[in-house]
């Protein structure tokens, strides 16, 4: 059987060049249900994504887990029709509270995408900056957290040099690590990665799942994938979602050797993907 | 296809070969038909270019019927003077209703709302004109002269207010070329990808900032090519022009000063130039000025539109 | 726990207002760009219904001084003949064209030339038209010279020709291949694959796109001007001058009479109705048929 591919991850205690208080909060779903117009793609979920650690969410095409997940930095909204119900809350705080202002939301609880999108008229430096530029950050100030970020996102040795050449001009894999340092130059509590390697060659994913291990110590990170390696490689606990639901949530080691539910079992062992 | 052709027989080939060779002619004949014009127009303007010079002819300042004077340097400033009053007013206009409507506005005023807009180009030049001497210049008078004297520490203001003048022309024009450019606009604002305006909003951007950030820097180009477009049309606009910027041969001091333009004295002078060779060869040198800017404009503006919508290429 | 109240920090009211603002200024401007066609369809209908009446479209004009100025039966019958003429002539050489860089010209490089060229053609301005037409047909010996209907008719028809092209190339580029494939794997040979599959499916556009065409040339003034000039009388006799609505308007803008005046605004309610007649027929043709 294949389980014994199956590595549990390594939690990775190297601290970071610039130490500072871990930022890294807590995310809870209850009875979350996300539609669009009137199909209902998630259908009442209760999940805690526990603080500085990572959080995998699988399960097949179409179950929801990247709906699920935009409906905690509130993205999903963003589509014509669609609509949220119920409570996400970040550290305590309802993300849905009325008077909440979405873009701090936003600012609060990061994403990574799919396809790596740096924004293609801007320099590698505008991109990092970009973020930060709106709260009207400038000047050397600006320069370090910049630097700050393309460290945290182990991009500085690569691009120091190159720092004003277009974002786009770079390679698949250090695009996708420039949106990362964008993304954390904002200093957010939570990331959210919505199948963050799945455009990229191996090695390139690799080197991704690497950094998720570096930064969980000061984030929160959920990290949504069909790729049940990964999740196994890179994730403290594990969620597994079908048709809308939660189905189980565990430690990674668990769920991939003994899921409670059969439903798990069935899907890790491969008998429907 | 050829495969399939060859396994035919010969006698079902000809019409095909006679529709293809006429169809060729067509395409053929409509490149002779320009480039026969074009060569028609340098000779027919010749006389001109020979008596004044060309260069004198399109530069110097001095364009008098009476004395048989005919320099055409008050034509060529007025079109740009009013070309570009249309651009500064129209563009803007053009460019934020685009926004507004791709990405702003709610679903259900978005059509009729963009059918509306597209109306403005169904109103005829002629219909503009009218309504622009006869409404327009007269009630905007008052306005006109109030900004006149209130800002007239700026260059090129000044109180005078004859009813017809170069504002006048250059707003009627702007006017005119809001469908236009808006329609580009709006073209190339929808092909920005929604990726970048996510990556936007994923980082705690407003809508403005998202428009700012993700969606204007990638239409720049397009939306440049769409205000050439609205520069080529608002170039060669005659009849509405003509009717509202009063056709004087003169560099007005202010841009509530009359004026004229190069198609504008093609269409009031040329009655009375059809004896005088001299004059008419003028009319057409004046023509073929107009043609060749705005040729000149068009594919420039064809240029930037093309660059504007093919999108970027990134490396994958 | 945290410092703060809540984690998320609200972005700062300057941000809001200016999200606010720049909204607002956005949806102004298109009321702003709206605003003018409103205004000229209230004055069109306020100052032109009242000129409107069956003696002013059914009498010529009579362009005395004094007296009855008359109507403008001689300007709408001129435009139409006149439309109708360079119709017959732009329609189908455009369709022409379209279809030889359709059918023939994909990989040619005299194609992307003639295609080019056309673009830019759609960019000339209308006198640029109408002096070509005054310099080949009106004052040389060519045909005869002097004014006359049909060249007023060949100067709209050159107007006409780019913009058929154009959009006749689109529709007929819908056209899915596989349908010109199957028929001829079925053996039928080119020219019948164009006259029996292609332009029946692509008709409803090409259509659409010539309703646009004719909309734009019958408002046009300038390269009439010296074409077919003004001629105040009725006829169909395309070999001498002929009226048209817009070059009736442009001669009674600037009129002293007021009644001449009023006649201009009813002329151009009648001219901007055929108008929008014409545009709204080509929608609705083409929004009932789009090809699949």
């Amino acid at each position: 059987m294949s389980m014994t591919t199956i590595n549990p991850p390594t939690t990775s205690t190297t601290p970071l060049p610039t130490e500072q208080p871990t930022q890294a909060k807590a995310v809870e779903l209850h009875g979350l249900r996300a539609f669009y117009g009137d199909k209902e793609a998630v259908k009442g979920v209760d999940l805690t994504f526990a603080a500085g650690q990572v959080t995998a969410l699988i399960g097949p095409s179409g179950c929801g887990k990247s709906t699920l997940v935009r409906c905690i930095n509130r993205m999903h909204e963003e589509v014509r029709g669609a609509r949220a119900e119920g409570n996400v809350t970040l550290d305590g705080h309802d993300v849905y509270a009325s008077g909440v202002d979405v873009t701090a939301v936003r600012r609060a609880i990061g994403m990574v995408f799919q396809k790596p999108n740096p924004f293609p008229t801007m320099s590698i430096r505008d991109n990092v900056a970009s973020g930060l530029r709106l709260t009207g950050r400038k000047g050397r100030d600006l320069d370090e957290r910049v630097e700050k970020a393309l460290r945290g996102a182990g991009l500085w040795d690569e691009v120091k040099d190159r720092l004003g050449d277009p974002g786009a001009g770079l390679s698949g894999g250090q695009q996708q690590r420039l949106c990362i340092a964008r993304t954390i130059a904002v200093e957010p509590e939570v990331i959210l990665m919505d199948e963050p390697a799945s455009a990229l060659d191996p090695i390139a994913t690799l080197r991704i799942e690497e950094l998720v291990g570096e930064l969980k110590a000061r984030y929160t990170i959920v990290i949504v994938t069909h790729n049940m390696q990964q999740a196994a490689r890179v994730a403290d606990t594990t969620a597994f979602m079908l048709n809308g639901e939660l189905v189980e949530h565990d430690d990674t080691q668990k769920m991939f050797t003994k899921p409670d539910d059969q439903r798990t079992e069935d899907y890790v062992t491969g008998k429907f993907g | 296809m050829s495969a399939l052709a060859l396994s035919l027989p010969s006698r079902a080939r000809y019409p095909d070969r006679a529709l293809r060779w006429v169809l060729t002619a067509l395409a053929g004949g409509i490149l002779a038909l320009i480039v026969f014009f074009f060569i028609r127009l340098i000779s027919e303007a010749n006389p001109a270019f020979s008596h004044f010079g060309v260069f004198d002819f399109v530069f110097r300042n001095d364009w008098d019927v009476s004395r048989s004077v005919y320099h055409a340097a008050p034509l060529v400033v007025g079109t740009l003077i009013t070309s570009g009053i249309a651009l500064v007013i129209g563009v803007p206009i053009a460019v934020a209703a685009a926004l507004f409507l791709t990405e702003l506005c709610p679903r259900r005023l978005r059509s009729p709302l963009t059918v509306m807009l597209e109306l403005l180009a169904a109103v005829p030049s002629v219909v503009y004109g009218l309504w622009g001497f006869l409404v327009l210049a007269p009630k905007l008078k008052g306005a006109e002269h109030w900004f006149g004297s209130t800002f007239s520490f700026l260059p090129f203001v000044g109180p005078d207010v004859p009813g017809p003048n170069y504002f006048i022309a250059g707003l009627i024009l702007a006017i005119m070329i809001l469908p236009i450019v808006s329609a580009i606009s709006r073209e190339v604002v929808a092909t920005v990808p929604g990726e970048h305006k996510e990556a936007a909003l994923a980082l705690g951007a407003t809508r403005w900032e998202t428009i700012r950030m993700a969606v204007l820097p990638y239409a720049r180009p397009g939306i440049t090519g769409g205000a050439m477009l609205g520069l080529g049309r608002a170039i060669g606009e005659t009849i509405a022009v003509t009717l509202v910027i009063g056709n004087a041969p003169q560099i007005g001091k202010t841009i509530f000063s009359q004026g004229y333009t190069l198609a504008a004295v093609i269409a009031n002078e040329f009655g009375e130039a059809a004896n005088n060779q001299l004059h008419r060869a003028s009319l057409i040198a004046a023509g073929l000025v107009l043609f060749v800017l705005t040729l000149l404009v068009n594919v420039l503006a064809r240029w930037f539109v093309v660059r504007g919508t093919r999108g970027r290429v990134t490396k994958a | 726990m945290s410092a703060l109240a809540t984690p998320f920090a609200p972005i700062s009211a300057g941000r809001k207002r200016k999200d606010k603002v720049m909204r607002g200024l956005l949806a102004a401007a298109t009321g702003v760009a709206l605003v003018p066609l409103v205004l000229i369809l209230y004055y069109l209908l306020k100052k032109g219904a009242g000129a409107l009446s069956w003696h002013m479209l059914t009498s010529d004009p009579t362009g005395s001084f004094l007296g009855d100025p008359g109507g403008i039966k001689s300007a709408i019958l001129g435009t139409v003949t006149m439309v109708a003429l360079a119709t017959a002539i732009a329609v189908p050489i455009g369709v022409g064209v379209a279809l030889y860089l359709v059918e023939y010209g994909k990989e040619s490089r005299f194609a992307s030339v003639v295609r080019y060229f056309v673009d830019v053609m759609t960019g000339v301005p209308s006198i640029v038209f109408g002096l070509f037409i005054y310099i080949t047909l009106v004052t040389s010996d060519l045909f005869s010279k002097g004014y006359a209907g049909w060249k007023g008719a060949v100067a709209l028809s050159l107007l006409m020709l780019p913009v058929v092209t154009r959009s006749s190339e689109v529709v007929l580029a819908l056209v899915p291949d596989s349908l010109r494939e199957a028929a001829l794997a079925l053996g039928a040979p080119r020219w019948r694959v164009i006259a029996r599959v292609v332009l029946p499916t692509a008709a409803p556009g090409l259509i659409t796109g010539s309703l646009l065409a004719i909309a734009r040339a019958a408002g046009e003034t300038a390269p009439l001007l010296f074409t077919s000039a003004l001629v105040f009388g009725t006829s169909f006799d395309l070999g001498h001058q002929m009226n048209s609505m817009p070059v009736q308007i442009f001669n009674d803008v600037g009129s002293a009479r007021s009644e001449i005046v009023q006649r201009a605004w009813g002329t151009a309610l009648t001219l901007v109705v055929m108008i929008l007649l014409l545009t709204m027929a080509a929608r609705l043709i083409a929004r009932r048929s789009r090809v699949s």
